[in-house]
């Protein structure tokens, strides 16, 4: 589904991933661990095309097609979700509507028609339930005024129904407390089929406790140093990055 | 977003822009007072209303631009401009929409505005201004059933003429400003609406105005008068077609609501703004000013994306006790466009209120200024004001500014003054672009976000529309 080979990325000039290579099958769930400023999060901001994130050298393909090649929205339509770890407010546009647009903009990938506003609000409603947010929510601005739970279940919702292929979370369990996480955890579980993946960034194992991954990889110095199953993560808890990062150099 | 992204976002084409083939009588470039006396004479005015305008155009003379407002053109040559112009076919008047020539009913067509009557939307009755002159009023029957008076503002000096005589003028001014003097003088036609005590207005009052004819200046002139305990909502569009000199357009416009009356105006102003390299485009300088009496309202709402220059400032007089004035305003501007706009709120009377809330959207090169007083007199005992000024910039070579005045001479009054600049961020165009939206659709849903307060004043239909035409506007902003 997804194949990052020997990525190159730079921000600012800066170079953030340098040689990066990861592979991701339908029906996986891989986590990404590693030390602050190891390039976590750029991942996932280069996948999904942020502007400012150059990619230097290396390719990423995405359901067969160069993903490197297509414009942000481009790879959003194709199934590649981004849930933000700062999701940014939009002050005066409704949560509905901008789901609906969202939404939309998919069906007409799709060569489909405007989704029909009642269809759209029962299923905004049944899944603000399945994320614990009050549906009240999606008549507020965009995140406008939300805590940062409630941004990180609003992000959650997105995902919940735009069904992506491939669902990247950006260190969505950080700031959470463990209700919410369970939250989160459940509607990523209820998510899980053979023809979808995802990718979670975390600094804690304790996420995994509740999203059990396939694969689990510490990224540092901008590349995979180890690459495991779920009894990595527990070391990475027990032992922390430094030996890892000793290693490598 | 790039600036790229963002140019092409906000540079769609002017879809106003055609000039219809009409063939036209236009009176010569240049103005004196034979010229006011043919316009008087092809009006057949009564003889009071040429001294009336002869006596504005003499102290027009003596009048000189006004400098100070926040925008730079070159000066207008009124030499160069023709202050008369009249489709050759209406000659004798049409006295009924059929009679009304079927290129001009093809133009209001093309421009999404049908003035058969079976076509029109329900409940709007239109009054269409083309160039000088007022082609066609619709629905005047349901109207005048209702006791309402809704017509060329030239017919009504003929129909009408006491209410004509008690009210022109005294809202603004003959000499008001340079401006207001010049349309005074040389005024062509406008809409004339009275509603009677009591009454509320059975469906919404339009005027259309086109420009159509070039090197023509346009000077409508537009008088509302709400009897007492009357209501009112109102609604103004205008385009013109795209040429590159500047074609000038100063209208009057005068509101009067008597004791209980509500008024409520809006503008839709998509007049041609020039193109992408800030060539042509209209000069709007408009004067529109409302007096409010005892317990009264008057709401303007406004949607401002075209004109190369804008120049305006409705206003309201909160002369009454207890009466209220709102002042609802989006302005656009984009590639080199300029706007000076905003409001005066004048408190006279005992606990008046007033409430303003202006977005402004600057994008391109454009320069955007919000202008606003607000005058608490010594007897508006326990007035009120509020007063709310955004700004969005989209991309880093547009200007916004803001120039608030606040008079208060009186101790109990209250004025609050909020305001806020921000930017179209790169972070929310990413997060609408992750989730599947291009950057045009993702401007245009910030945009229209942002306005949302102002829109909500609109009347239903303009609304939907106003967030199109805010699209358009946008187009290519975004690179």
């Amino acid at each position: 589904m997804l194949i990052v080979e020997n990525l190159h990325a730079s921000v600012d000039g800066t170079d953030i991933l340098k040689g990066l290579s990861l592979t991701v099958n339908p029906g996986e769930v891989h986590a990404i661990m590693g030390p602050n400023g190891s390039g976590k999060s750029t991942l996932g901001h280069v996948l999904a095309g942020r502007p400012g994130y150059t990619v230097t050298a290396g390719s990423a393909t995405f359901l067969g097609q160069n993903l490197l090649d297509l414009e942000t929205e481009e790879r959003a339509r194709l199934g590649l979700f981004l849930a933000f770890q700062y999701p940014v407010e939009i002050p005066g546009v409704s949560n509905m509507e901008f789901l609906k647009a969202a939404v939309d903009a998919q069906r007409e990938q799709r060569g489909e028609k405007p989704i029909d506003a009642v269809t759209f609000m029962k299923n905004a409603r049944e899944n603000c339930k399945a994320v614990d947010l009050d549906p009240a929510f999606l008549k507020r601005g965009v995140n406008e005024g939300f805590s940062g739970g409630e941004k990180k279940r609003n992000e959650l919702l997105q995902m919940l129904l735009l069904q992506p292929r491939l669902g990247i979370l950006d260190e969505t369990d950080s700031g959470l407390d463990i209700d919410a996480l369970q939250v989160v955890a459940r509607g990523v579980n209820s998510m899980r089929s053979a023809d979808r993946a995802f990718v979670m960034v975390t600094h804690y194992q304790r996420l995994l406790d509740f999203i059990e991954p396939d694969f689990v990889h510490v990224l540092a110095g901008g590349r995979i140093v180890r690459s495991g199953d779920k009894s990595l993560a527990l070391e990475l808890e027990a032992r922390g990055y430094a030996w890892l990062e000793d290693e490598v150099a | 977003m790039s600036q790229e992204n963002i140019d092409h976002a906000i540079s769609r084409e002017y879809s106003a822009g055609f000039v219809s083939n009409i063939e036209s009588d236009t009176l010569p470039p240049g103005l004196d007072e034979d010229v006011i006396r043919f316009i008087s004479t092809q009006k057949k005015e009564p003889e009071w209303l040429l001294e009336w305008r002869l006596e504005a155009y003499r102290g027009w003379q003596n009048m000189a631009e006004p400098g100070w407002a926040h925008v730079h053109y070159p000066p207008i040559d009124l030499n160069g401009v023709s202050f008369y112009s009249s489709p050759k076919s209406m000659k004798d008047g049409p006295k009924s929409l059929d009679e009304v020539d079927p290129d001009l009913l093809a133009m209001y067509e093309k421009l999404g505005i049908p003035l058969h009557e079976q076509e029109m939307l329900a409940g709007v009755a239109v009054d269409a201004v083309f160039d000088s002159v007022s082609v066609a009023t619709t629905f005047r029957g349901k109207l005048a059933d209702a006791g309402v008076i809704f017509c060329p503002i030239s017919e009504a000096v003929h129909s009408h003429p006491e209410l004509v005589r008690k009210y022109l003028g005294t809202v603004v001014p003959r000499k008001d400003n340079y401006y207001a003097a010049l349309n005074s003088a040389v005024f062509s036609d406008g809409s004339f609406v009275y509603i009677p005590k009591g009454v509320r207005c059975p469906m919404e009052l339009s005027t259309y105005f086109r420009i159509n004819e070039a090197k023509t200046g346009q000077f409508e002139r537009t008088l509302i008068i709400a009897d007492e305990g009357s209501h009112v909502s109102y609604l103004e569009g205008c385009t013109a077609p795209m040429r590159d000199d500047n074609q000038l357009h100063a209208a009057v416009v005068e509101l009067v609501a008597l004791d209980g009356a509500q008024i409520k105006y809006s503008t839709v102003q998509n007049w041609y703004p020039g193109d992408a390299k800030g060539r042509g485009g209209i000069y709007n300088f408009v004067t529109k000013r409302g007096v409010a009496h005892r317990d009264s309202k008057i709401s303007w709402t406004q949607v401002e994306t075209g004109s190369a220059v804008t120049w305006k400032y409705p206003s309201c007089i909160l002369r009454g006790d207890n009466s209220v004035g709102e002042f609802y305003s989006v302005a656009l501007t984009n590639n080199f466009q300029q706007a000076d706009t905003g409001t005066k709120m004048i408190h006279l009377g005992k606990n008046t209120r007033s409430t303003i809330i202006s977005k402004g959207i600057s994008a391109g090169q454009s320069s955007n200024a919000y202008r606003g007083l607000v005058r608490m007199s010594p007897k508006a005992t326990g007035a009120r004001n509020y007063t709310q000024c955004d700004s969005l910039l989209i991309g880093d070579r547009c200007a916004a500014h803001t120039f608030p005045y606040i008079e208060s001479r009186n101790p109990s009054a209250v004025v609050e003054h909020e305001a806020t600049t921000s930017k179209v961020s790169d972070d929310q165009l990413y997060l609408c672009q992750q989730r599947g939206l291009n950057a045009e659709k993702a401007v245009s849903m910030i945009v229209n976000g942002f306005c949302k307060e102002v829109f909500k004043e609109l009347p239903m239909e303009f609304a939907v529309e106003a967030g199109k035409l805010l699209e358009v506007s946008l187009e290519g902003s975004v690179g």
